[in-house]
């Protein structure tokens, strides 16, 4: 793929005869269709939106009313729902997952690392339902008789701990999001990781600095910009996971400051009511709640996408 | 960083600190493999006791009567796997074989950078698409509005990486067929192509993997049936929607064949993934060799 072999390539190949020029044009036609369908989405999102965007403005994102019987709509119950669990993920996942990178890429021994790589990838093809039943089933009872008592106990006298523990709620369900995308930190990060430069090390080390030093002190720092981009597209994983959080999260449209209490997303709200709703300004309502969720992930992808090329350049992501 | 840092002066306790620090990262990597074989060991003991012959060749059946199995369900989501690979590979191929021939200029890095973001848009997102496109105008559900959301899901994947598979094999390889006299054409589908399939196998198998579990846009596309079903026009019961309907019923013997369809998911998973990535080794022996 260099720059040379691929210019002689063009200069060599033009696609003159009538087969070529046939298959470049069903080639063309076959990416163009790609293109298409991308604009579709977003083109069908904005269609199906619209009688909500008309109706509710954009006093829509303000509102905290979700009242379907009365045709009263608003998104800020979902987005603060959205907004909390994926920061308590990230919070969670981004710690333990930039450390298991740089002990991947940094301290592992080969035989060490190959296994560990393959676990925490596998991790992150395990499906959403899958984690939304062990979630239900096993976090969320967990929550209720144990961790949550013990969280109460010691940070209780925070809005942020009191309250029911219901089990379900907003807490559980950034821990599931945590464990789902600590994969994507892991792995990106870890490529990032390996990919500074080997002299950066060998030099910190001929310095006398200890392995630990070298880690946290010059390949860390030079990897910063591509480990936040790791961090801000596991982000955008979170803010559009649907299944594992419907499951644990409790199905509640109220803002709450409790981390204990039932609430609900974006996408679990559509997950939940979309084949439950009857009037066309409700299933609009929910359209608009995808389009909020389709922007907000592109413009999170992008910036994370910037982010990691900078410092691994653009192969495979 | 001042030099005076790494002076021998207190280096036994920067070792120590070293030591402590490398620890830490060794727990770190450690917790998060043990999660996956914790949650794996839950549905293995959970699900393995579900998991007979009936309950992978029967109907479910109706609340209150012990047995049934989601056969239907295995079944449906091998037909809609089936039909999104059919429509996501030759337009993830042709993206690919187009990045890779016409790589650069404005359309092909807009084509790059759209496909990335779609790899990050929410399924749920593409599952309204599906439905507004395939299920709103013919006003019914289907299991073909599901295999469209799935094909959108998988095609990311499937355009990058035939694109940097078809990339992978060494220019001059193209050259000698070309010097052959072979037209472009038969030089990239009869020599580029074959060199290049087991890395595309291997990104198909990904893709596989990753929307097999897929449940978020069967909501409102595939909806689900308790019936056999194989006519993609109709609503079909698809296993991954099994689960997570039995998994928030109040039942007993559904939840625990919840554990059960779970088990049979990150199987097929785990079987995937292992395919792809001994299909990855192949592909790598293929182009040293």
């Amino acid at each position: 793929m260099t720059t040379d072999a691929g210019s002689r390539f063009r200069r060599v190949a033009r696609f003159v005869s009538p087969v070529d020029r046939g298959f470049a044009a069903v080639v063309y036609g076959g990416s163009i269709l790609f293109a298409l369908l991308i604009l579709g989405l977003f083109v069908e999102l904005l269609l199906g939106s619209w009688p909500s965007i008309v109706k509710f403005g954009p006093g829509f994102v303000f509102s905290s009313a979700w009242d379907p019987l009365n045709s009263k709509f608003g998104a800020l119950p979902m987005i603060y729902g959205t907004l909390v669990t994926s920061l308590i993920a990230i919070a969670l996942a981004g710690f333990i997952g930039i450390m298991s990178a740089v002990f991947l890429a940094d301290f592992a021994p080969r035989w060490l690392a190959t296994p560990l790589s393959f676990l925490i990838e596998l991790l992150a093809a395990v499906p959403s339902v899958v984690y939304g039943l062990w979630g239900l089933f096993v976090l969320a009872p967990f929550m209720r008789t144990t961790a949550g008592p013990i969280l109460q106990k010691l940070l209780g006298w925070t809005p942020f701990f009191s309250g029911t523990i219901y089990g379900v709620g907003l807490l559980t369900g950034g821990a599931i999001l945590a464990l789902m995308i600590v994969p994507t930190v892991t792995a990106i990060s870890r490529d990032v990781v390996a990919a500074i430069p080997r002299d950066l090390r060998e030099a910190s080390m001929a310095l006398g600095a200890t392995k630990w030093e070298t880690a946290t002190r010059v390949v860390l720092p030079a990897a910063r910009v591509g480990i936040f981009g790791a961090c801000v597209l596991a982000l955008g994983r979170a803010l559009g996971e649907t299944i594992a959080v419907t499951m644990v999260i409790g199905n509640r449209p109220e803002i709450s400051a409790s981390l204990f209490a039932p609430s609900y997303t974006l996408a679990s709200v559509i997950a939940n009511e979309f084949t439950e709703a009857t009037t066309g300004i409700y299933i609009s309502a929910l359209i608009e709640l995808g389009l909020i969720l389709f922007l907000v992930s592109i413009v999170v992808n992008a910036l994370a996408r910037v982010m990691i090329w900078s410092v691994r350049g653009s192969e495979r992501v | 960083m001042a030099l005076s840092e790494f002076s021998r002066r207190g280096l036994g306790r920067r070792r120590v600190t070293g030591a402590l620090g490398v620890t830490l990262a060794l727990l770190c990597a450690l917790l998060a493999a043990a999660t996956l074989l914790v949650i794996l060991g839950y549905v293995m003991v959970q699900g393995i006791g579900a998991i007979n012959w009936e309950f992978l060749t029967q109907l479910p059946h109706p609340v209150g009567v012990p047995g049934g199995g989601v056969g239907n369900g295995i079944l449906g989501t091998f037909i809609i796997l089936a039909i999104a690979t059919a429509m996501a590979v030759p337009i993830g191929l042709l993206t690919g074989i187009y990045l890779s021939l016409f790589g650069r200029g404005l359309l092909p890095e807009a084509l790059r950078f759209m496909s990335d973001v779609l790899s990050g848009v929410p399924s749920i997102a593409i599952g309204l698409f599906a439905y507004a496109v395939l299920v709103a105008p013919l006003k019914h559900f289907s299991a073909f509005s599901a295999s469209f959301a799935f094909a959108m899901l998988m095609l990311p994947l499937l355009v990058r990486t035939s694109e940097q598979a078809i990339r992978s094999v060494p220019q001059t390889v193209r050259e000698g067929a070309l010097a052959l006299g072979m037209s472009n054409f038969r030089a990239t589908v009869g020599i580029v192509l074959p060199t290049a399939r087991p890395a595309i196998i291997t990104a198909l198998l990904l893709a596989i993997a990753r929307v097999i579990g897929e449940t978020a846009p069967l909501l409102f596309t595939a909806f689900g049936t308790q019936f056999w079903e194989t006519n993609p026009n109709n609503p079909m019961a698809v296993l991954a929607l099994q689960v997570f309907n039995y998994a928030i019923s109040p039942y007993a013997n559904w939840q625990s064949q919840a554990w059960g369809g779970a088990l049979l998911l990150v199987a097929a998973v785990c079987v995937l993934s292992l395919g792809a990535r001994l299909m990855l080794r192949r592909a790598m022996h293929g182009l040293e060799g």
